[in-house]
């Protein structure tokens, strides 16, 4: 069985299940002829043609909208947007439209959409191309948000979007694109959606986190456990609905939780799990929550992006101040 | 090098015209202006259309005096551009879908959403979206121009599927400086899609009005920068209407491409009961478009043309009434939903992370028992 990358597997995916379910149509920007400009879509449309993967005109507006329309007359509209800084125009068509079509018409018309989109820093990306924005679309109601943090992760969870009834955002961390492989078998196997990953087991600290920063985070962990600091390391994967449960009897176990993402600190998704940890585990917990977060700055251009995204060494001093609390 | 830029042309050469045409068959005074379409052989037909004409007018009034006194939301009313409405509506087969905003209320009626339901929505109540009857039309949609993607992504499907069927989306004046307008007409001029777009033109969008909207001369002429057809039609000439609206979805229906229909008319209510177009319209400008009604000209024609009697007009208008205050007290007599109706159809299941939300609404909300 080859070895894939995260961008492979989302490939296998997407052609798995346009294979196997002729409803599924990809369109965006360069997706066709190019394959998408970090080959997402390579060969999907030789293989299915230009009308299921379709290379639409430069309008992120129309991409997303015609994807509502085309899943409101069945279709399984799978759009990908180039750049997650060019996903704001469709937010329009996804909250007022997308995330709120089964509610308004009760059931009559449904939107079982993927919008797709690379996100996060770490690539040397232009201006407008590193941001990591997930929590604007956590907070519509009627919506899926998706991250995945490695190549089978990538593989599961796209199918099981595709195959939900219900629109779902899928984030892709481009940073980690490339960065591992890992055998995939291409057995059509869907991941379970609305529920966190636990990636290491641990007794002393709760790591929760998602998309690129799980790599930071399990690069932490090893270090923590070289110092006998043992910790549990939460891939969150469905940032919508939040999959509390898991962490909070994480967080039983072992007292003490950090929460990393790549997103600026204020009302990112962390402030929303920290706030939840504070309703119902107060009481239990043996230190005060920790955010390891990006700075409430703009995302600076590039020379500055490795000082402006959370690393392993700020993860392990943040899991350390738990551990000197009690 | 000569000084004065101005004057240099180079070689110059057109590469690209266009013109507009409007099309009328009805003056306001219901005199025929020229040769009347086919359809209007049969007087059945005309009577239709003037009955479905009178029957949104009379459903306009009850609406907005529901309104007035408390007992509906805000309401758009659409009087003055019946025959807009009612033109498109029955110019598209069943088949065919339907995508509105929230002012095409004769249209709707004619795709078969029942009055019962447009109160309901008006009302506050979302089943009333659920349409017993056009199970694949569009609700209405509120935010300005942001269906008209969706009306690309429903003739996209109908064009993979090989389907003859049409997707027709309407929208106001105001619609038609939205950059979704341009990315829709594009992209239907792009991949000549079975989609028509009619612009129901009432010369104001809520207090801005159409001069103030664009410098261009028509908005038809919009269609051109898409290479797709555009034409003017007398929004207040039902007959007019009825045949530009079908001969454009007939030529979408054939594969020949999308189209965009301008439907002159004129707002002679409010924007919606909450807005107070005096603030911003002179009287005398309203009293001037009297002479336009829709439905005085189409009556002024049948009861000439002994198409329909006084007797004829007073037992339809008694019918519609009649069929307006039934709809009225089902409305009325429809309980709310209860409060944890809020929870249903968000998602297909509903997210385990709901559940605990949803009790506590249940528990304190109203209605529940």
């Amino acid at each position: 069985m080859p070895e894939v990358s995260l961008v492979e597997a989302v490939n296998l995916a997407l052609a798995h299940e346009m294979q196997a379910d002729e409803s599924v149509v990809v369109l965006g920007e360069d997706v066709g002829v190019n394959g998408g400009v970090f080959r997402a879509t390579a060969g999907l449309q030789e293989r299915f043609g230009k009308e299921r993967v379709m290379d639409t005109p430069l309008a992120e507006t129309l991409i997303a909208g015609m994807s509502v329309g085309l899943a409101a007359q069945g279709f399984k509209a799978v759009p990908e947007i180039q750049f997650m800084g060019f996903i704001y125009p469709t937010i329009d068509q996804i909250l007022n439209h997308a995330a709120r079509l089964r509610y308004r018409t009760r059931g009559r018309m449904t939107c079982p959409m993927v919008l797709r989109a690379p996100f996060g820093g770490g690539i040397h990306a232009p201006e407008h191309h590193s941001e990591s924005t997930e929590a604007i679309f956590a907070h519509i109601p009627g919506l899926r948000v998706v991250i995945p943090s490695s190549p089978s992760r990538a593989y599961g969870l796209l199918l099981a979007a595709i195959r939900d009834p219900d629109p779902v955002i899928f984030l892709e961390p481009k940073r980690i694109y490339r960065l591992v492989k890992q055998q995939v078998p291409d057995d059509g196997e869907a991941l379970p959606l609305d529920v966190c990953f636990t990636l290491r087991e641990g007794a002393d600290v709760t790591v929760v986190t998602w998309g690129a920063m799980t790599h930071e985070t399990m690069m932490a962990a090893d270090q923590l456990a070289e110092e006998g600091i043992s910790a549990e390391v939460i891939d969150v994967a469905t940032l919508k609905p939040l999959d509390m449960d898991t962490i909070l009897e994480s967080v039983a176990k072992t007292g003490r939780c950090v929460i990393v993402h790549e997103a600026a600190r204020t009302a990112g998704m962390g402030a929303e799990i920290a706030a939840q940890l504070a309703e119902h585990s107060l009481l239990t917990l043996l230190a005060p929550v920790q955010r390891v977060a990006g700075y409430d700055t703009v995302m600076p251009l590039y020379r500055l992006e490795n000082e402006y995204m959370p690393d392993t060494a700020r993860i392990v001093e943040a899991a350390k101040n738990t551990m000197e609390m009690s | 090098m000569s000084k004065d830029k101005g004057s240099s042309t180079g070689s110059s050469t057109r590469v690209a015209s266009f013109e507009i045409h409007h099309t009328r068959f009805l003056d306001h005074n219901g005199e025929v202006t020229g040769e009347l379409p086919e359809f209007t052989r049969d007087s059945a037909n005309l009577i239709s259309l003037y009955r479905a004409m009178v029957r949104t007018r009379i459903f306009d009034k009850k609406a907005v005096a529901l309104q007035r006194t408390g007992q509906l939301g805000t309401f758009a009313s659409s009087l003055g551009q019946e025959a807009s409405f009612v033109g498109i509506g029955s110019a598209m087969r069943t088949e065919d879908v339907l995508l509105p905003t929230y002012r095409e209320s004769g249209a709707m009626f004619i795709r078969g959403v029942t009055m019962t339901e447009l109160l309901l929505y008006w009302g506050g109540d979302e089943r009333g979206m659920d349409y017993a009857g056009p199970r694949e039309d569009f609700p209405i949609c509120v935010p300005i121009a942001t269906h008209l993607p969706h009306a690309v992504g429903v003739a996209y499907a109908m064009k993979l599927r090989r389907q003859p069927r049409v997707a027709v989306c309407t929208l106001g004046d105001g619609a038609t400086s939205k950059g979704d307008f341009y990315e829709a007409l594009n992209m239907a001029g792009a991949w000549q899609l079975p989609v028509v777009f009619v612009v129901c033109n009432n010369e104001w969008a809520i207090s801005v009005p159409r001069r103030a909207q664009t410098h261009a001369q028509t908005l038809a002429q919009k269609a051109i920068a898409g290479e797709i057809e555009g034409e003017q039609v007398d929004g207040n000439d039902v007959i007019a209407v009825r045949h530009c609206v079908s001969r454009a979805i007939e030529k979408a229906r054939s594969g020949d491409g999308p189209s965009l229909i301008e439907a002159l008319s004129y707002r002679m209510s409010d924007h919606t009961t909450a807005d107070d177009a005096s603030r911003y319209r002179a009287k005398e400008e309203l009293e001037k478009q009297a002479i336009n009604d829709p439905i005085t000209r189409l009556n002024t024609y049948l009861i000439g043309n002994n198409l329909l009697t006084e007797k004829d007009r007073e037992a339809l208008e008694a019918e519609c009434a009649a069929e307006v205050e039934a709809a009225a007290k089902e409305y009325l007599a429809t309980p709310p939903p209860p409060s944890k109706a809020m929870f249903d159809y968000l998602y297909e299941t509903l997210p385990a992370s709901l559940v605990a939300q949803r009790e506590f609404a249940t528990k304190r909300g109203s209605g529940n028992a």
